[in-house]
């Protein structure tokens, strides 16, 4: 990993090298961060000023220095308590000191102008110059509404309950637009089936390929580390009891029954569903999915059914390669660890193997590449116009398939169980 | 013409082979609107990604404000970055940030006002910009491009700067948008002082508001000056330019007028 990103980098620069000039300044976002704060309270000399004093039955205000943005922190904070004590009371603010002002400085006037007025003090304005006087001019008329103040304790509590509902009501959202997208994809797969020749075999072909056939080395390796983790804990155990041979049973039967199927799904919803996600998703954003709308060509029928069916094809067929592989991990751990012939291995297994427990694991196949792909697909539909959400629609498709394929492979173990299948 | 803002001395641009500016000067002046025109591929957009120090020029200077480019200082780059406020052609929102984030987002990395009065700075300039305050709680991929172009614009705008670059502002735009948008730029010169540099090859712009222009051609500024200077020079590019149908029928309407 280390080499290839050394690698990577070495890529980079050769890149950049030829690429003339690009961003050779004295640059990079966070040093110029921190210099621009620094910068800004060392220019601010003449910082904004401002002094209450208390008159008889009222209050004089006298502020002075530049009202710029730089240095208006303190003069913020003082008008601030200013403002939650006087209530009522006639002020004379006097701002024949300001000299300099910008936008964010009068805005600051304005604001607590307005919040004085809103605790019904009555107010007169002195000595507003020509600068003070136009930009006050300039920025009155862009200000909507009441000053901003900012929430209090109980509504803090309130926005809690709020997100709780919003979330609530977004989750349940969400569950009726997957329930209608699969909907949806029935009528359309319906619809492919009285018109068999519409159906996009090519693109399921490709799909298989894709999905299955280029996945099978990443399945070949999980599944042995998977036999080869069963057969090591279970010989441990057995070797106890000096029922070596049960082996056999153990491997045979855990791996076709649950653990092939499950570690099979996992796999291809990590690989093929997120690749699913990503791939409608930036056609969404490039408005392919638009113009293939305007074209006469449903996304649906073109995009995700040829998707949908080609894993509900390769889900079984992968999950019996995963099968054979991990029993044949089994088989070689037994060798070395327990002793135990291939010829013994093979003779066991075929006494406690039932063939049951091989239909029962290819059986979930189909289910569980029909959630994959159906929840992946759906994902990648819900992608908006920004590129950001790609990314979050990926992560949000993987971890819904995961979860989705656990939960289904439970309600399966339940249902064989009260069936005594 | 007072002092001038930009001056651009003897730019020389190369992209590996291809030669982009030969030798280009032009000045810009205080409180102007500065056209930057040419066809595509005439490097105006590059040579204004110069000016605001994405990009170094081979050869020649660019001084703005007083500072030379060239051999700037971290903290002169920082200072300068302050100075001015960059519309780019997409609008370049930060897409994960809602609007008035996007806006606010200077005014809270570099100043130390507190969050309300940011919120009214923001709420004022979003109002200011032409846009109605519930855009404020949008992200950028719920606005059409016209909303875009006035958020990059408020966005600009938040530090109260001096000068402008706005790259392509009108693109994009419907007529009446474009102009809308026009006007809005010349308010906001006419108002705040602003120096704004333009690159465009809107012709309607060009008319309205523009005060100086140079045309880019052949790696040279073939023209500078006002829309009448400019008008008098026999280059083909400029004539091209102004000749064309379109050209046509503004003059026709100016002189008319």
């Amino acid at each position: 990993m280390a080499t290839l990103s050394l690698v990577l980098i070495g890529f980079l620069d050769v890149q950049n090298g030829n690429q003339y000039t690009e961003s050779r300044y004295p640059d990079s976002l966070f040093l110029s961060f921190k210099l621009g704060k620094k910068l800004m309270n060392g220019t601010s000399s003449h910082k904004g000023w401002i002094e209450f004093i208390d008159t008889q039955g009222g209050m004089t205000i006298t502020s002075r220095g530049d009202w710029v943005i730089e240095g208006l922190r303190d003069v913020d904070r003082k008008l601030e308590q200013l403002v939650h004590k006087t209530r009522k009371v006639p002020v004379q603010w006097d701002v024949s000191g300001v000299e300099r002002v910008d936008s964010a400085g009068m805005m600051l006037f304005i604001r607590y102008y307005d919040l004085l007025v809103l605790n019904n003090c009555t107010l007169e304005i002195i000595g507003a110059k020509g600068e003070f006087d136009k930009m006050y001019r300039l920025l009155r008329q862009y200000v909507a509404g009441p000053p901003a103040v900012g929430a209090a304790l109980s509504s803090r509590l309130l926005r809690l309950l709020h997100e709780l509902g919003k979330g609530f009501v977004s989750f349940f959202m969400d569950m009726v637009a997957f329930l209608s997208f699969l909907g949806e994809n029935f009528i359309i797969l319906l619809l492919a089936l009285r018109h068999p020749l519409s159906i996009r075999y090519g693109a399921i072909v490709k799909n298989i390929e894709e999905a299955g056939v280029r996945a099978m080395p990443i399945i070949a390796l999980t599944s042995f580390l998977i036999g080869v983790v069963i057969a090591y804990q279970g010989a441990v155990q057995l070797e106890k009891f000096g029922a070596h041979i049960f082996i056999v049973d153990m491997i045979s039967i855990s791996v076709t029954r649950e653990l092939a199927p499950l570690i099979t799904a996992i796999v291809v919803a990590g690989r093929t569903g997120s690749s699913y996600t990503a791939q409608l998703g930036v056609m969404k954003i490039t408005e392919e999915i638009d113009a293939m709308r305007t074209m006469g060509f449903d996304p649906l029928h073109f995009l995700v059914l040829p998707r949908i069916v080609a894993l509900m094809i390769v889900m079984p067929l992968m999950i019996f390669f995963a099968d054979m592989v991990g029993i044949l991990a089994g088989m070689f751990i037994s060798n070395i660890h327990l002793h135990l012939s291939y010829g013994e291995f093979l003779r066991r297994l075929q006494v406690a193997l039932e063939v049951k427990h091989v239909w029962i694991g290819i059986f979930k196949g189909p289910f569980f590449a029909w959630l994959i792909a159906a929840v992946a697909c759906f994902r990648g539909f819900e992608v908006s116009k920004s590129t950001e959400s790609i990314g979050r629609y990926t992560a949000i498709s993987v971890v819904n398939a995961i979860f989705l394929v656990i939960a289904c492979d439970a309600l399966f173990s339940v249902l064989f169980t009260e069936l005594h299948i | 013409m007072s002092e001038p803002v930009i001056t651009v001395t003897n730019v020389v641009t190369r992209f590996g082979p291809n030669l982009i500016h030969d030798h280009i000067s032009l000045t810009v002046g205080q409180a102007e609107i500065y056209g930057l025109l040419g066809g595509s591929g005439a490097g105006k957009s590059t040579l204004m990604r110069e000016m605001v120090m994405l990009l170094l020029p081979q050869e020649g200077e660019i001084t703005i404000l007083g500072t030379a480019l060239s051999t700037i200082s971290r903290a002169d780059a920082a200072a300068l970055r302050r100075q001015w406020g960059v519309l780019f052609q997409g609008g370049a929102l930060y897409s994960s940030l809602t609007v008035a984030e996007n806006i606010g987002i200077t005014l809270k990395e570099y100043t130390d006002l507190s969050a309300n009065l940011i919120g009214d700075i923001v709420a004022m300039k979003i109002n200011m910009v032409g846009l109605p305050a519930q855009a404020a709680e949008l992200y950028p991929a719920e606005l059409s491009g016209g909303m875009v172009k006035r958020v990059s614009l408020a966005r600009a705008l938040a530090m109260d700067p001096q000068l402008l670059f706005l790259d392509e502002p009108t693109s994009g735009l419907d007529p009446v948008g474009a102009e809308a948008f026009d006007h809005l730029i010349l308010k906001l010169r006419d108002l705040l002082g602003l120096t704004v540099v333009m690159v465009t090859h809107d012709l309607d712009s060009i008319w309205t508001i523009v005060d100086r222009f140079a045309v880019l051609g052949d790696q040279q500024v073939v023209a500078e000056g006002t829309l009448a200077e400019v008008r008098k020079n026999s280059h083909p590019i400029v004539q091209d330019f102004f000749g064309g149908a379109r050209g046509r029928i503004r003059s026709l309407g100016a002189v008319t007028k």
